[in-house]
């Protein structure tokens, strides 16, 4: 951190120092490559401006010089802590660009696989965003139930992170009455594990002190900036992309979309606490009515994509993913744009950071989720 | 004032309950291993490098060199030297995999037209110098490794 003092002169007079300090690019509460230079009065925080672009490896530039199934690991990439609904995004784009068809089973893996990603994802940020708190004991059992889920994942798609599961027309592995039953043990273990999180984190005096009323984000403010995911839920907006425009195979499963009423840091807990459960719930539901058939739809060798354009959106663990494509006629789109939710829901903090504590700006930073690869890309 | 107590007595039980969690996994069985002395199960789902596979009747290399793997490989980390047998029969004298640059997607394994790939189960591979990790499978797959 280094730190430099520069003085103004106030309207009223006296003389306020105000240090510039940079948190970041390697600091513990950034979660990856962010850098935030902050401007400080005392404690409070005066301005924040974040640095981006640390972890930038040209991901759409990698899309448009190559042929489009060669993108596909490219696409576990950005996100790591919950990459298969970017897959998801992108292999769905091109079907409903090309006109292929994906079978119900395949479609049904597909959103067994992205929920569990979704559990996975969550409870990591769980863990990071109460270790950013100081509370060190939740990230063990986070991870403990994170592993579970890791080993599923595992066997299912062949990686713990940056999995490449995903294939045109379908899905690689089917899911056996063997991984059927791992998934409903892991089901019945994680329901009993919310009463241990609430014990040790919701009903927690010191989490209340630090969460309640810290980082409030008016729906307004929400909108403004365009944030999507837990943080535009926890400020009260129902807005879920597997409601708004129902894509694969989520029109067929009820779920509630859980919303905060305060917007602030603790709703935004609160939100992806009973979002992990609500994913459960949809496991559970796509488990039982699983239909039977094939995995993968029969799909021509090469494939060209359609001059045109396309966009595909689909809700991933930390709001809304889009990818928008433009193709001329080969096999190399001409365009590949990523929304990433992250970017935008980053933006939030320099209007909301202002007039904080400092310790309460770490606290809605992380309260934010971000993954910082995404943003930059 | 009475809030405040009211807060206090209700923290104070919140924090206990919390103990109450932690307490009770101090009891429990650790749920980590000792990693080198003690290892975990592996997933039968996990997709290690891509090695060449011998067909089990004759001991050679199902390979045909066909280089559809080379092609569809998306950071390009394999490269092929082809040979011909006596009798005319294509077969890899080399086969390189560039494992610095392998993002495991498995592409190579599914598009191979004899099923001549499949995946390794090994994790753990350190090494001292970034040639070592260019693999050559076809004497890798001799070693057994």
């Amino acid at each position: 951190m280094g730190v430099a003092v520069r003085s103004t002169k106030t309207e009223s007079g006296p003389i306020h120092y105000r240090y510039f300090m940079n948190v970041g690019p390697q600091h513990p509460s950034t979660h990856g490559v962010l850098r935030l230079i902050i401007g400080l009065y005392g404690e409070y925080v005066l301005s924040i401006e974040p640095v981006i672009g640390y972890g930038h490896r040209m991901h759409e530039k990698m899309a448009q010089s190559r042929p489009w199934q060669a993108f596909l690991p490219n696409t576990a990439r950005m996100d790591y802590a919950c990459c298969l609904p970017h897959q998801h995004c992108y292999l769905s784009l091109i079907e409903q660009h090309t006109g292929i068809k994906v079978p119900p089973r395949a479609e049904y893996i597909r959103v067994i696989a992205v929920e569990l990603n979704r559990i996975a994802s969550h409870l990591l940020w769980l863990g990071a965003f109460l270790l950013d708190l100081g509370a060190f004991t939740p990230i063990l059992y986070c991870f403990d139930d994170r592993e579970e889920v890791l080993d599923i994942l595992e066997n299912l798609t062949g990686a713990r992170i940056t999995h490449c599961f995903f294939r045109i027309g379908g899905v690689l592995a089917d899911i056996d009455d063997h991984s059927a039953n791992r998934i409903r043990e892991f089901m019945r273990r994680m329901r009993g594990r919310f009463s241990v999180y609430h014990k040790l984190v919701t009903e927690n005096i010191i989490f209340i002190k630090r969460t309640r009323d810290i980082g409030i984000i008016t729906p307004d403010m929400a909108r403004r900036y365009g944030a999507t995911g837990p943080v535009l839920r926890g400020s009260g907006i129902a807005y879920d992309v597997r409601k708004q425009q129902p894509y694969s195979a989520y029109r067929d499963f009820s779920f509630d979309v859980p919303t905060g009423s305060r917007g602030d840091c603790y709703d935004r807990y609160l939100v992806r606490v009973e979002e992990m459960q609500q994913s459960l719930c949809i496991i559970e539901q796509a488990l039982e009515r699983m239909p039977a058939g094939e995995i993968r739809a029969p799909v021509p060798r090469t494939i060209r994509l359609p001059a045109g354009q396309r966009s595909f959106s689909v809700e991933g663990a930390r709001g809304e993913v889009t990818y928008y494509l433009v193709a001329d006629g080969t096999d190399t789109p001409y365009r590949l744009k990523v929304r990433s939710p992250c970017y935008a829901n980053l933006n939030l903090i320099q209007e909301l950071g202002q007039g904080m504590l400092f310790a309460d700006m770490i606290a809605t930073l992380g309260s934010l989720d971000l993954v910082i690869p995404e943003i930059d890309r | 004032m009475k809030r405040y107590i009211i807060e206090l007595v209700q923290g104070g039980a919140s924090l206990l309950a919390g103990l109450g969690v932690t307490l009770r996994a101090l009891v429990a069985q650790p749920v980590t291993v000792p990693y080198p002395r003690k290892k975990l199960p592996m997933q039968p789902g996990f997709r290690g490098h891509p090695m060449l596979v011998r067909n089990p009747a004759t001991g050679a290399f199902t390979c045909i060199a066909c280089g559809t793997c080379m092609q569809r490989c998306p950071s390009r980390c394999i490269d092929i030297t082809a040979a011909r047998t006596e009798s005319g029969t294509k077969y890899p004298a080399r086969f390189q995999l560039d494992f610095t640059r392998c993002s495991l997607c498995g592409i190579c394994v599914e598009v191979c037209p004899v099923s001549g790939l499949a995946f390794s189960r090994s994790f753990a591979m350190p090494h001292r110098t970034r040639e070592a990790c260019k693999y050559d499978l076809v004497t890798r797959g001799e070693e057994g490794t």
